[in-house]
C-alpha cells in the first residue's frame, strides 16, 4: 500500500457523469407460493386440514344419507350398544346417536362459524377505530373493553338467560359479547403497528383522508393476519359451546349439539360410555384439527410470529 | 435575489409530551429559509430532529410553536381547504426505508397514482395510467414496471418509485429524509443524480435531510446544522464548508472520509460532546458571520470559537 503512487486526478469528482453498475433485483418467490409450500411442510397443519375437511363433509352429508332424522324417538331401541343399524347406538330414548353425533357437530361448527364471523366483523371494527385514531378515543375504548372482558363471561350468559330463553341464539349471542376481545386486541396491535409505517404516512402527506387510508393502506395489511387469528378462535368457540351445554345452559332437545351430548351421555357414563366417549372423541379431533391447522397458517404467514 | 422564498420557516418548535412531567422538545425554535428551485441540506447527528422537523412541516404533526410559511400562506395552524389542498399536492416527501415507503400490497401503478386519484386530477383511465408511465420515465423506470409489486424491485428502484409518487403532483418543494441512507453508495449517487436531474428539469426545490455533510455538500446550496433540536449553524454550502464556526459543524466536517487514502490516513476526527463541552443551547442567539452564515452562540463563545482557527 505504502509503495503505491497515485495521480493527480485518482480522487476527483465524477459528477453526473458517471456510469455505474445496475443495480439487480433479488429474485423473489411470490408470498402466496411461498405460504403454501411452507404450510405444506408442516405435517400437523397438513393432517389438520384434512381432517377439518372430512369432519365437515361427514357432518353434512351424514345426516342427509342417514335413514333416521335425529329426533325420531323409537322406545323399543333404548340405550342400545353400537351396531350395524346404529353405527354409534341409540341414546336414552331411542334416537340413533350416529345422526345426532353428526348433527351435532353440524351444529358446533355452525356456532364456531358464527363466533368467528362476529369476532372479525365487530372485534376487527372496535380495534380499528381504538387504534387508529388512538388519543383519547383509544383509552375510553380500551378502558370500555376491559371492563367488559373483566366480567366472567358464564355471568353474562347466565344473566342473558333471564331475560332470553336458551338457544342457538342466546348461544351465538353470549359468544358475540365476549369473543370480540381478543380480536379487536390483535388488531388493535397490528394497526398501531402499521398506521407508523412510511408508506401510511405517504399517503397522509398525498391528502389521503381515513377512509382511504383505513381501506386501502391498513386493512390490506393487516388482513391476511387477522383472518389466520380469527382460526385460533374456532376451538374457542366450539369449546365453549360444550362447555355451556355440560353446564345444562346449552341448546334445548330435541336438538343436539357435540356438549348437549355428552351431558346426556354423561348421566349414564358407567352403563352406555360409549354415549359419551364418541361425542368426545369428535370434539377433540375437531378441536386439535383447528388448532394444529391454525397454527400451521400462523407460522407459513409469517415465520417470525411463532412467539406470539 | 429579492425573490420570494418557497417556504420559510421561522421559530418552529415541536414537542412530545411524554407524561405530566416530562417533554421531550424535538426541535426547539429553528428558522430558515428556501428559494424556488434551491436545496437546503439540513444535517445533524441522528436524534436530533431532522426527521421532526421535515415531519412538522409537512404537518405530519401539529407544530408546537413557530410558523411555517409556504409559497407566502401560513400553514402551521389551522388551515383553510385551499391551503391544505396546496399544502398535500405541492409540498412532498421522500421517505427514508426504501422497504417501508411503498405499500407492499399495491402496484406500482397504483402507488404513483395514488395522489392523482386523492385528488381526482385526471378525467380518464387513459389519461391516468399515461401520467404514470410518463413519470416512470422521468425517474429511469419503463412501463413495463407499472404492473409490479414493491418486492421485485431493488433498493434504488423503489427510491426511484418513491420519487416518482412525489413528482406526479408536481410539487414546488420535496422534503427527502435521508432519501438515500438506506442504499448502497454507488445507488445513491444515481439516486441523487436523479433529485440534481428533476430539479433542473422542474426547478423544484429540495429539503434534503442527511446525517453527514459529505452527499450534502454536493447537492445543497445552503446547508443547516441541527443539533438536539437548535440550529447550530446555517450558510451556504460555500460558507459552511470554508469557514465553520461552531465546534458541532466542524465535527461533522471531520467526520467526512476523504476517498485518497493517503490523505484519509491523516484525518483527525474532531470529537464533540455538549454535555462536557460547557455550551448552553438555550442562551445563545443567532450571530450574523457574513451573508447568509449564521452561528448559535453567546457572544463569549463567538470569540472563542473565532479565535481557536
Ligand atoms: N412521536 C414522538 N414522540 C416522542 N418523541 C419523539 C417522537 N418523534 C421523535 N421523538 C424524539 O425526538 C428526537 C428527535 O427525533 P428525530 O426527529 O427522529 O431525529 P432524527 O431524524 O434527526 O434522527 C428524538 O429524541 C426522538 O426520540
Ligand atoms: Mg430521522
Amino acid at each position: 500500500m505504502d509503495n503505491f503512487e497515485f495521480l493527480e486526478d485518482d480522487f476527483a469528482f465524477v459528477g453526473e457523469n458517471h456510469e455505474s453498475k445496475k443495480e439487480i433485483a433479488p429474485p423473489v418467490t411470490p408470498f402466496f407460493k411461498d405460504f403454501m409450500r411452507r404450510l405444506g411442510k408442516n405435517k400437523g397443519a397438513c393432517i389438520g386440514g384434512i381432517l377439518i375437511v372430512i369432519i365437515i363433509l361427514i357432518a353434512i352429508i351424514a345426516p342427509m344419507v342417514s335413514s333416521y332424522d335425529y329426533a325420531e324417538m323409537n322406545t323399543a331401541i333404548q340405550s342400545t350398544s353400537p351396531n350395524a343399524q346404529h353405527l354409534f347406538g341409540t341414546d336414552r330414548y331411542g334416537r340413533d346417536l350416529f345422526t345426532r353425533v353428526w348433527q351435532g357437530t353440524r351444529i358446533s361448527l355452525f356456532v364456531a362459524a358464527s363466533a368467528v364471523i362476529i369476532d372479525i366483523i365487530f372485534g376487527m371494527t372496535y380495534g380499528l377505530i381504538s387504534g387508529y385514531f388512538g388519543g383519547k378515543v383509544d383509552t375510553v375504548m380500551q378502558r370500555v373493553q376491559e371492563i367488559i372482558n373483566s366480567i366472567p363471561s358464564l355471568v353474562i350468559l347466565t344473566l342473558l338467560l333471564v331475560i332470553m330463553k336458551a338457544s342457538l341464539f342466546t348461544i351465538i349471542i353470549a359468544l358475540m359479547l365476549t369473543g370480540w376481545i381478543g380480536m379487536s386486541r390483535i388488531t388493535r396491535a397490528q394497526v398501531l403497528k402499521v398506521k407508523e409505517e412510511e408508506y401510511v404516512l405517504a399517503s397522509k402527506t398525498l391528502g389521503a383522508g381515513h377512509f382511504f387510508i383505513i381501506f386501502k393502506n391498513i386493512l390490506p395489511n393487516i388482513f391476511g393476519q387477522l383472518i389466520i387469528m380469527s382460526m385460533f378462535s374456532i376451538p374457542n368457540a366450539i369449546f365453549y359451546e360444550a362447555f355451556l351445554a355440560f353446564l345444562g345452559l346449552g341448546i334445548p332437545t330435541p336438538q343436539a349439539s357435540l356438549g348437549s351430548l355428552i351431558n346426556d351421555g354423561f348421566k349414564s357414563i358407567l352403563i352406555t360410555p360409549y354415549m359419551v366417549i364418541i361425542p368426545v372423541i369428535v370434539l377433540a379431533i375437531l378441536m386439535l384439527s383447528f388448532n394444529l391447522f391454525a397454527d400451521g397458517l400462523r407460522d407459513a404467514f409469517d415465520p417470525t410470529m411463532k412467539e406470539m | 435575489m429579492n425573490q420570494q422564498p418557497i417556504l420559510e420557516v421561522k421559530n418552529l418548535k415541536q414537542h412530545f409530551k411524554i407524561n405530566r412531567k416530562f417533554t421531550v422538545k424535538a426541535v426547539d425554535g429553528i428558522s430558515f429559509q428556501i428559494m424556488p428551485g434551491q436545496t437546503y441540506g439540513l444535517v445533524g447527528e441522528s436524534g436530533s430532529g431532522k426527521s421532526t422537523t421535515g415531519r412538522s412541516i409537512i404537518r405530519l404533526y401539529n407544530p408546537t410553536d413557530g410558523e411555517v410559511i409556504f409559497n407566502g400562506k401560513d400553514i402551521s395552524g389551522k388551515m383553510t381547504k385551499d391551503e391544505l389542498k396546496l399544502l398535500r399536492t405541492k409540498m412532498q416527501m421522500i421517505f427514508q426505508d426504501p422497504m417501508a415507503c411503498l405499500n407492499p400490497r399495491k402496484k406500482v401503478i397504483d402507488i404513483i397514482a395514488e395522489g392523482i386519484d386523492i385528488h381526482h386530477e385526471f378525467k380518464t383511465q387513459e389519461e391516468r395510467n399515461q401520467k404514470v408511465y410518463d413519470i416512470l420515465e422521468l425517474v429511469g423506470l419503463s412501463k413495463e414496471h407499472a404492473t409490479r409489486y414493491p418486492h421485485q424491485f431493488s433498493g434504488g428502484q423503489r427510491q426511484r418509485i418513491g420519487i416518482a409518487r412525489t413528482l406526479i403532483m408536481n410539487p414546488d418543494l420535496i422534503i427527502a429524509d435521508e432519501a438515500i441512507s438506506a442504499l448502497d453508495v454507488s445507488i445513491q449517487a444515481q439516486v441523487v443524480n436523479l433529485m440534481k436531474k428533476i430539479q433542473k428539469e422542474t426547478n423544484t426545490a429540495f429539503l434534503f435531510i442527511a446525517h453527514d455533510l459529505s452527499m450534502v455538500k454536493y447537492i445543497s446550496d445552503h446547508i443547516g446544522v441541527l443539533h438536539l433540536g437548535h440550529l447550530v449553524e446555517t450558510g451556504t454550502t460555500e460558507e459552511i464548508f470554508n469557514n465553520p464556526i461552531h465546534p458541532y459543524t466542524k465535527s461533522l466536517l471531520s467526520a467526512i472520509p476523504s476517498p485518497n487514502p493517503k490523505v484519509e490516513k491523516t484525518r483527525v476526527s474532531l470529537s464533540y460532546d455538549y454535555a462536557t463541552s460547557g455550551i448552553d443551547y438555550e442562551l445563545g442567539s443567532q450571530h450574523h458571520i457574513s451573508g447568509s452564515h449564521y452561528v448559535l452562540a453567546t457572544e463569549k463563545e463567538l470569540e472563542e470559537w473565532k479565535n481557536t482557527e
